[in-house]
C-alpha cells in the first residue's frame, strides 16, 4: 500500500577528510494521511538528517521522498517546518512573521483575508493579545508558539517538527504539546516530529519510530501507541500500558548507548587522540 | 503606565541614561533610588567637569612661554563668545549691505522706467541713446538685486562647512560601501576578488589620499569653466572623508550579510521568497545592526580626518580656521584654538550620538549600550 | 486559592517527628522595582528546610525560581518576612551555604584545580598550604576529574564543567547545598549521569540540599520532598509532595514502581493544572480580537526560486 508520505531507501553520505561517512542508510517509512509519527533517538543519530532531507534543506544522497504523490526536490511551503530554535525574524512583530509566509502562499487572497489567516492561527496558539509584539520581546515559549502558527497558517501537506520544544523547560514543553495536539485536532496534518524525550513521543504520536545510532542509522523499532485521541495527559499517564512502552523505549535507547560507548572505546584504543574528547563528553 | 514605557524606551534608544531617573521619578517610583540615579548620571559628571576646569585653570597659569600662554577656561570662553559675536555682527553687516543694495536696485529700476517713458516721447536721435541707457540701468539693477556679500567666512560658517563636508563624504562612502559590502557578504567569489583591495587600502592613512584626490578633482574640473555646483576644495575634502570612511562600513556590512543566521535563510528557502524579497525582508534587516555599527565608526573616523585634511589642504572648514589662527598669532589665537577644539569635540560627540540612535533603532528592540 | 488543585492526601508530607529545620522561611515577599512599577515575584513563602533532607523545588521558568535561590543564598534580601538559618537571619552570602548555578560560573583563565583552589584558599585560609592542596585534590577525585585537573573550562564538556562547579562548592564544606537548575543546560545522557553523581556524593555526607529543577523525573529521583512553585508573578509554594521511595534509587527500576508512577502523575497533573489556571486568568484579563478563517487554498509554489545567500 502506498502511503501519503513515502520515504524509500533513504540514505545520506557526507564526504569528509577521512573519506565518505554514511549517516543514514536504507531508511524506509510510510505515513498515512493525518498520521503523527515521532522519530526517537539520541542526538547525533541521524534523525535530524532525515527530517532535513524531507524538508528539502539537505540534499538526498540515495533513495527518495514522495509527499502526496509528488517527489520532493527542494524546500517549499507545502511542508511546514518548526525548528528547535524558533527562528523568527526578530525585527518583525508576531503577526508580521506569520504574514511573511502567508503573503507568499495566498497571493490570490485580499490583504484582509491574509491578516485573518495569520490572526486566526496566532489566536489558536494563545497569542491573540500579542499580535503586534516584536518577536524579540517574546519569551522563548511564546516565540515557539509563533513558529507553530507560522507553520500551520500555510496549510501544509506535511508538518516537520525538529525537536520543537527541545529548548524549553519541561513544563512549558507540556503546555505547548497540548496546544499543538489541539490544533492538529482541527487541522489534521501529517506530522513527522523529532524528539529525544520519551514521554513527549508517547503523548504525541500514533507511531514511534526508534532509530539506531549512527553512522549508518536506520529504523530500529516501531511502536504503535494504544492511547485514544483526543488525548488527556492524565489519562495517558494512567493508561496501564504507558510505563510498559516507556520502559521498552528507554531500554532501546540504553542499548544504543552501550553500543555507541563500545564503538567509541574501540575507536579510542585504536590510537586517534581526537576521539578521546568525544568519549569524555559521553562519560 | 504606557507613556513611562515609551519614555524609558526613548532614553534607551537615544543612549541618554541621564533622563532615565527623571522619567522614573515622574512615574512615581521610589524617589530615593531615583536620586541615586540622578547623582550618578548628572551630579557626578558635573562635579568631574568642575574639577577638570579647575585643573585646567591651574595648568593655564603655569604653562607660559615667552610669546604665549596656555589659554585659561575663562579666556577660552571669552574667545568663544567673541567668535560668535563677530559672526552675528558680520551677518548683520551683510544683511544691511544687502538691504542697501536692494534699495539701490529699486531706484535703478525706477530710473530705467523713467528713462523708458522719456525715450517714448524723445526724438529719434536721442531715443537710441536713451534705450541703451535703460539697458545699462536694468543690468545694474539686476546686479544689485543679486548681490551676495563676499566677506570672509566666520567661525560659525566654518562649522557648517565642515559638517556639510563630512556628511557629504560620509554619504558617498555609504552609497559605495553598502552595496559593495552586501555583494561581498553574499558571494564569497566577489569577496575574494575584493579582499586584496580592502586589505591593502584599509590601513592607508586617508591623508595620503589627499594629493591623489586633488589631482582627480582638478582633472574632473579641467574642462569646465565658470560656475559649478560644488567647489573644488569642498570635493577634495569630501573625497578624503569618503576614502577613509569607506572601510569600516564595507567590512561590517560584509560581516553582517555573511553572518545572517542560517535559520532565517532556511525560512526564506521554505517560503520560496523571491531574490528581491530575500534581500529586503531577510538579509538587509538582519545585517542592519552590524551595518550601522560600521557606519558609526566610519563617521567618527571621517570627522577626525576631515579636520586634519582641512588643515593640510587649506580647504574651508574648522581645520583651516585652527591653522589660520595658529599662523596669525594674535593675542586671542590660543584661546580661539582651544575653543575650536571644544567645538570639534562637541560636534564629534553629537555625530556619534546620532549614529548610536540610528543603530539602536534597527537593533530589533535590544539597544546596545553605548 | 489552589485548594481544589491539591493532590490526593497520601502524598502530602506527614512525617511523625520531623527533625528541627536548618532553614526557615517565614512570610517571605520579594519583588523588583518600586512605587507603581513594582512587580511582585514571590508572595508569602513559608518553608521549613530540615537538617539533612534533599528538597526539590519544581517550578516553571519565569516563576521566580532564581529569586528564590538567591534569597536562600543571601544574594538578595527579602522585602518582607524573614529567612533564618539555624535561628540567625540570613543577611549575606556565606560559605556555609554553597551555591551551584546553571551556567557553571567558572573563571575561564583558571584550570579545574585553580578554580577549586581559589575558593578553598579563601575559606580555609588558616590551613597550611599542604592541607589545602590535599583538600583540593580530594574533591577533584570525588567528582572524577583527576585526569582533567589541569584543563581550563573551555577544554571541558558541559558535564565536566558542572562537575568542577560542584566540586568547588563541595570543597567549601557548606552545611547547605543550593543547586539552581544545575543540570538544565546538559543533554539527557549527561544529565542522567550527573544526577547519579550528585546522589552518590550526597549519600556520603547527607548534607542538607535544596535543588531547583523544572524536571519532575529529576525531582522524584533525587528528593525526599518536592515543593512546587506556582507560576508567577506573585509566585507561591504549592502543597508538599513526600517522596517515599527507598534509597539508593535506580532510574530503570523506578519505571516499574507503583509509587513512582502515582507520584509522577500527581505532580505533573498538579503543575499542568496550576499553569492552565494561571493562563486562563491571564486570558480573562486581556482582550484579543477574534478572527474568522477565510476559505482560501494555498497557492502551489512549484516554481523554484533560488536562494541568493547560502
Amino acid at each position: 500500500m502506498a502511503g501519503y508520505v513515502e520515504m524509500f531507501r533513504l540514505g545520506k553520505t557526507y564526504d569528509t577528510k577521512n573519506g565518505p561517512v554514511v549517516i543514514v542508510e536504507e531508511f524506509n517509512l510510510n505515513m498515512s494521511q493525518g498520521e503523527y509519527i515521532c522519530l526517537l533517538g539520541h542526538s547525533g543519530c541521524g534523525k535530524s538528517t532525515v527530517l532535513m532531507m524531507a524538508a528539502g534543506l539537505n540534499p538526498i544522497t540515495t533513495g527518495g521522498i514522495v509527499v502526496a504523490g509528488r517527489e520532493i526536490d527542494g524546500p517549499g511551503p507545502d511542508r511546514g517546518i518548526v525548528f528547535q530554535s524558533p527562528c523568527l525574524m526578530p525585527w518583525m512583530t508576531a503577526i508580521e512573521n506569520v504574514l511573511l509566509g502567508v503573503d507568499q502562499v495566498y497571493p490570490h487572497g485580499t490583504k484582509a483575508q491574509r491578516r485573518d489567516i495569520a490572526g486566526y492561527y496566532l489566536s489558536l496558539v494563545g497569542l491573540g493579545a500579542s499580535l503586534h509584539k516584536r518577536a524579540s520581546a517574546l519569551s522563548q515559549g511564546m516565540q515557539q508558539r509563533v513558529g507553530i502558527a507560522r507553520a500551520f497558517a500555510l496549510k501544509p501537506k506535511m508538518l516537520l517538527l525538529d525537536e520543537p520544544f527541545g529548548m524549553l523547560d519541561s513544563l512549558t514543553r507540556m503546555e505547548l504539546q497540548e496546544i499543538l495536539l489541539d490544533i492538529l485536532r482541527r487541522d489534521k496534518v501529517t506530522t513527522l516530529m523529532i524528539t529525544h524525550d520519551v514521554d513527549e513521543a508517547l503523548f504525541m504520536s500514533d507511531r514511534v519510530v526508534m532509530m539506531t545510532n549512527g553512522p549508518r542509522a536506520r529504523v530500529g523499532a516501531i511502536f504503535n501507541m494504544p492511547f485514544e485521541r483526543p488525548r488527556l495527559r492524565a489519562e495517558v499517564l494512567d493508561h496501564p500500558e504507558y510505563y510498559d512502552y516507556r520502559s521498552r523505549m528507554i531500554e532501546f535507547l540504553q542499548e544504543q548507548d552501550h553500543k555507541k560507548l563500545r564503538n567509541d572505546i574501540a575507536r579510542h584504543s585504536s590510537s586517534q587522540p581526537a576521539v578521546g574528547k568525544e568519549l569524555e563528553s559521553v562519560v | 503606565m504606557n507613556w513611562r514605557g515609551k519614555a524609558l524606551r526613548f532614553c534607551e534608544v537615544t543612549g541618554l541614561p541621564i533622563l532615565e531617573p527623571f522619567v522614573r521619578l515622574a512615574a512615581g517610583e521610589d524617589p530615593k533610588e531615583q536620586f541615586v540615579g540622578i547623582a550618578k548620571f548628572v551630579l557626578l559628571p558635573i562635579a568631574a567637569m568642575v574639577l577638570f576646569i579647575g585643573l585646567w585653570s591651574v595648568a593655564a597659569s603655569k604653562v607660559v612661554t615667552d610669546s604665549a600662554q596656555l589659554p585659561s577656561p575663562s579666556s577660552t570662553w571669552a574667545a568663544g563668545k567673541q567668535l560668535f559675536a563677530m559672526h552675528w555682527k558680520q551677518k548683520q553687516a551683510d544683511r544691511d549691505r544687502k538691504i542697501e543694495k536692494l534699495k539701490l536696485a529699486r531706484t535703478l529700476v525706477l530710473q530705467a522706467k523713467q528713462t523708458e517713458i522719456e525715450a517714448a516721447s524723445a526724438s529719434e536721435a536721442d531715443k537710441a541713446q536713451l534705450l541703451a541707457n535703460v539697458e545699462v540701468l536694468r543690468v545694474k539693477a539686476l546686479q544689485a538685486a543679486n548681490y551676495t556679500p563676499a566677506s570672509a567666512p566666520t567661525f560659525v560658517d566654518q562649522i557648517f562647512t565642515s559638517v556639510k563636508t563630512v556628511f557629504f563624504g560620509f554619504a558617498m562612502a555609504t552609497l559605495i560601501a553598502v552595496p559593495l559590502g552586501v555583494l561581498c557578504g553574499m558571494s564569497s567569489w566577489f569577496n575574494a576578488a575584493m579582499n586584496p583591495f580592502i586589505q591593502l587600502f584599509k590601513p592607508v592613512s586617508p591623508l595620503a589620499w589627499l594629493p591623489l584626490s586633488f589631482i582627480v578633482i582638478m582633472w574632473m574640473y579641467s574642462g569646465s569653466t565658470g560656475e559649478t555646483y560644488f567647489s573644488k576644495s569642498f570635493l577634495i575634502s569630501a573625497a578624503t572623508v569618503t576614502m577613509c570612511s569607506l572601510w569600516p562600513t564595507l567590512v561590517n556590512t560584509t560581516l553582517g550579510v555573511a553572518s545572517v543566521d542560517k535559520d532565517y535563510l532556511n525560512v526564506a528557502k521554505v517560503l520560496k521568497l523571491s531574490p528581491l524579497q530575500q534581500l529586503t525582508k531577510i538579509i538587509l534587516p538582519a545585517s542592519l545592526p552590524l551595518m550601522f555599527a560600521g557606519m558609526r565608526i566610519s563617521l567618527g573616523v571621517g570627522w577626525m580626518v576631515l579636520i586634519a585634511a582641512d588643515m593640510l589642504a587649506q580647504n574651508p572648514g574648522l581645520g583651516k580656521f585652527v591653522w589660520d589662527e595658529f599662523q596669525n598669532g594674535s593675542s586671542m589665537t590660543y584661546a580661539r584654538i582651544a575653543f575650536s577644539v571644544i567645538v570639534i569635540g562637541v560636534i564629534g560627540l553629537l555625530l556619534d550620538r546620532v549614529m548610536i540612535f540610528l543603530r539602536n533603532l534597527v537593533s530589533f528592540g535590544n539597544p546596545v549600550a553605548a | 486559592m489552589t485548594t481544589e488543585l491539591a493532590p490526593e492526601p497520601n502524598f502530602l508530607a506527614k512525617r511523625p517527628a520531623p527533625p528541627p529545620p536548618i532553614i526557615e522561611m517565614r512570610g517571605v515577599v520579594k519583588g523588583y522595582g518600586s512605587g507603581v512599577t513594582r512587580t511582585e515575584v514571590l508572595q508569602n513563602i513559608n518553608l521549613n528546610i530540615r537538617e539533612g533532607e534533599f528538597l526539590a523545588v519544581c517550578g516553571f521558568s519565569g516563576s521566580g525560581k532564581t529569586t528564590f535561590m538567591q534569597l536562600l543564598a543571601g544574594l538578595l534580601l527579602p522585602d518582607r518576612g524573614v529567612i533564618l538559618m539555624e535561628g540567625e537571619p540570613i543577611a549575606e552570602p556565606a560559605p556555609d551555604r554553597g551555591l551551584v548555578f546553571q551556567n557553571y560560573s567558572l573563571l575561564p583563565w583558571l584550570t579545574v584545580r585553580g578554580n577549586i583552589a581559589l575558593s578553598v584558599d579563601s575559606v580555609f585560609c588558616q590551613w597550611s598550604k599542604g592541607e589545602r592542596r590535599d583538600h583540593v585534590e580530594k574533591f577533584i577525585t570525588l567528582v572524577g576529574l583527576s585526569h582533567a585537573a589541569h584543563r581550563r573550562p573551555h577544554e571541558l564538556s558541559g558535564g565536566m564543567r558542572q562537575r568542577t562547579s560542584l566540586a568547588r562548592m563541595l570543597a567549601m564544606k557548606p552545611k547547605v547545598l543550593l543547586l539552581d537548575e544545575p543540570l538544565s543546560a546538559l543533554d539527557a545522557l549527561t544529565r542522567a549521569q550527573l544526577q547519579d553523581e550528585i546522589l552518590r556524593i550526597w549519600e556520603e555526607e547527607r548534607q542538607t540540599c535544596v535543588m531547583i529543577t523544572n524536571d519532575v523525573d529529576e525531582a522524584i529521583l533525587v528528593a525526599d520532598r518536592i515543593v512546587p512553585l506556582n507560576p508567577g508573578p506573585r509566585a507561591s509554594l504549592g502543597p508538599t509532595f513526600a517522596v517515599d521511595l527507598p534509597r539508593p534509587r535506580n532510574r530503570t527500576a523506578l519505571n516499574h514502581n507503583a509509587t513512582f508512577k502515582n507520584l509522577r502523575g500527581a505532580i505533573t497533573n498538579y503543575l499542568v493544572a496550576v499553569r492552565t489556571k494561571s493562563r486562563d486568568d491571564e486570558a480573562a484579563q486581556s482582550v484579543a480580537p477574534t478572527f474568522v478563517l477565510p476559505d482560501l487554498r494555498p497557492k502551489d509554489l512549484r516554481a523554484y526560486s533560488k536562494a541568493i545567500l547560502n
